[in-house]
């Protein structure tokens, strides 16, 4: 199938920094792209450049589209909720189905109605009046009622509570995601989504660092425990983080061939915040 | 069609208050001022034995009003209906002003705009919902409740007068309610047309600044026109700063104000001015033979092509 994004030397230069720095990368459909990286590394510019919402050097495409110039056609098929609370603070529940319903020519009205049957949420309810958490509820009713190939995703849960948080991945997961959609998320939250997650794309300073699926994580690397007398072998072998626990050695290594590792001791699956601190080491010295 | 429909609807929910209730207070507020007057009216009229409480004016017989005095009177209800509507519209002038500044500028700071920029509408969409809120819109529901609030005080006239002995109908039939609503009513498009300059300004600071739009949009006018006097008194550019206030400075601030149209329609001064008269279609709309008039609404297209242009890169404040 044919990538849905596609970002080739990709750049964004601000004033005095640059936000990417000539990024290129694919996005297959029926994914969750999970994008990672410190503040300030460049996640949401390019979210934003896909999004139409700024400009940029380099050739990208969205759906087919050039975010730039075919905004309008493209967010008919991408849906995006960025950040909490981007709702207008005056509407109301009833007010916000009726407009979205009325201009966007994808939205399922009895969809949007059944996910706010199960909130709390009540028509007349204004956003002002409503908890962070309630807003989301509404913005996802809103969103995943919405056909779209492409949701697009920076911070969804940031000041959540972890009820919300783990409602909200869970209500996209078994009602929202297909094979013929793609989320791509951003967050800091990684322990979170690194389940749900297809791939995983590290960004840092602008550029991508690592940009792989999850099966192929537990190939390339891997997390050895290690005995204080085997740990001088171990640091010979160039691991990317060495960290101590109760005594013993915890290696991350990448691409080292998992039968010499084993030699070693235990071996286990990083997990992607592991992974992420040692990848995004030295980030903020 | 139907998103723009959506999108004035949209406009309307958010600014019910200014766009309704703000006019609708200002109704209560004055006819409640006018039923207190004229109750003190009548009872220190009574207390002064002016008044006999069978209603009749003392030394004063209502069949002794010639067909020239009730013309007069005709003409003040009249122009009570239009002064109603001027006040109404006043109010509005001052609700629009700040409407469309913030109009481009509030859903940058509050971020809410993320949220309007993930749905398909085009940018030129939104701001055609904001320009005819506040030119239509905002303009029709003042006028209709201006209008409504006229003919009250002209019941509430006629009550008066009736209660006195004066026959009601002399007088309704002297005044031309009917007429006056419909003229107030065609000159909204006129109106429209005559403030585009400062709608276009002011959207445009709001388009534009990343902080305090009011302050942009009254600063750099006057500073303009500062430098203007001051480049004339200098003797380096031999532009008039009286012309470029007039037309310039005031028109970017002030053309929102009612009957903006005046200073270029050629009325006739005739010496016994009516209220219809004043009001007359054809000498109101002269006012579109103007080349000032049309210069205005050039500039006022441009500077809303111009916050176009800017809110499809401006998503921060």
């Amino acid at each position: 199938m044919n990538a849905v994004v596609t970002a080739s030397g990709l750049s964004k230069r601000y004033k005095n920094a640059i936000a990417l720095d000539s990024v290129s990368f694919d996005i297959q459909p029926g994914r969750i792209v999970g994008l990672i990286g410190p503040n300030g590394a460049g996640k949401t510019t390019a979210l934003k450049a896909m999004l139409g919402l700024t400009d940029f050097q380099g050739h990208l495409s969205v759906l087919g589209l050039d975010p730039r110039t075919q905004r309008d056609k493209l967010m008919e098929q991408v849906c995006f909720i960025a950040d909490v609370a981007v709702l207008p603070r005056w509407i109301r529940v009833r007010e916000a189905v009726d407009f979205v319903a009325n201009v966007h020519p994808r939205f399922n009205r009895a969809k949007c109605e059944a996910f706010l049957a199960r909130t709390k949420l009540t028509p007349d309810q204004r956003v002002r009046q409503m908890s962070k958490g309630m807003i989301v509820q509404l913005h996802l009713a809103l969103v995943m009622a919405i056909d779209a190939k492409i949701l697009v995703l920076d911070e969804p849960t940031l000041g959540l509570d972890i009820l919300y948080r783990k409602q909200f991945y869970q209500s996209l997961l078994e009602e929202y995601f297909d094979d013929n959609k793609t989320i791509i998320v951003t967050t800091h939250q990684v322990e979170e989504i690194e389940h749900i997650l297809t791939d995983l794309m590290f960004i840092r300073d602008g550029k991508i660092v690592l940009d792989t699926d999850m099966d192929a994580v537990g190939q390339r690397f891997a997390e050895v425990m290690v005995n204080a007398e085997m740990a001088a072998t171990a640091r010979q072998m160039h691991p990317l983080d060495e960290r101590q626990v109760f005594g013993k050695s915890i290696f991350l290594f990448d691409g080292v061939d998992h039968a010499r590792l084993r030699a070693l001791g235990e071996i286990r699956r990083p997990s992607v915040s592991d992974l992420f601190v040692a990848t995004m080491k030295g980030t903020y010295a | 069609m139907k998103t723009l429909y959506w999108l004035i609807k949209r406009e309307f929910w958010e600014h019910r208050g200014g766009f309704f209730w703000a006019p609708a207070i200002t109704v209560a507020a004055f006819l409640l001022i006018a039923i207190m007057s004229l109750t003190v009216g009548e009872v220190m009229g009574h207390h002064a034995g002016m008044f006999p409480w069978d209603g009749h004016i003392k030394g004063f017989q209502p069949g002794d009003m010639s067909l020239e005095q009730l013309q007069q009177a005709g003409t003040v209800l009249d122009a009570s209906i239009c002064f109603s509507a001027i006040v109404v519209l006043a109010v509005m002038a001052i609700v629009v002003f700040f409407y469309c500044l913030g109009s481009l500028y509030d859903d940058r700071r509050d971020r809410s705009i993320l949220f309007w920029e993930s749905l398909p509408i085009s940018n030129w969409k939104t701001i055609l919902s904001k320009v005819l809120s506040a030119t239509v819109v905002a303009p029709v529901i003042a006028t209709v409740i201006g209008v409504l609030f006229g003919l009250l005080l002209l019941v509430l006239g006629l009550f008066t007068a009736m209660f006195h002995g004066f026959n009601a109908w002399h007088f309704l039939i002297a005044a031309h309610p009917i007429q006056v609503t419909v003229e107030i009513i065609a000159l909204i498009p006129l109106y429209a047309l005559c403030a585009l300059p400062t709608i276009g300004w002011l959207m445009l600071c709001s388009a534009w600044s990343r902080s305090m739009p009011f302050l942009w949009a009254l600063v750099i006018p006057l500073a303009s026109n500062l430098i203007v006097w001051w480049l004339d008194l200098i003797g380096l550019l031999n532009l008039n700063a009286r012309w470029y206030l007039q037309h310039v400075t005031a028109r970017l601030l002030f053309a929102l104000r009612p009957a903006n149209w005046l200073q270029f329609s050629s009325q006739v001064q005739f010496d016994h001015v009516t209220t219809l008269d004043l009001l007359n279609l054809m000498g109101n709309y002269s006012a579109l033979a103007s080349p000032e008039l049309w210069a205005g609404v050039a500039a006022g297209i441009v500077m809303l092509a111009g916050a176009i242009w800017l809110r499809r890169w401006r998503t921060e404040t």
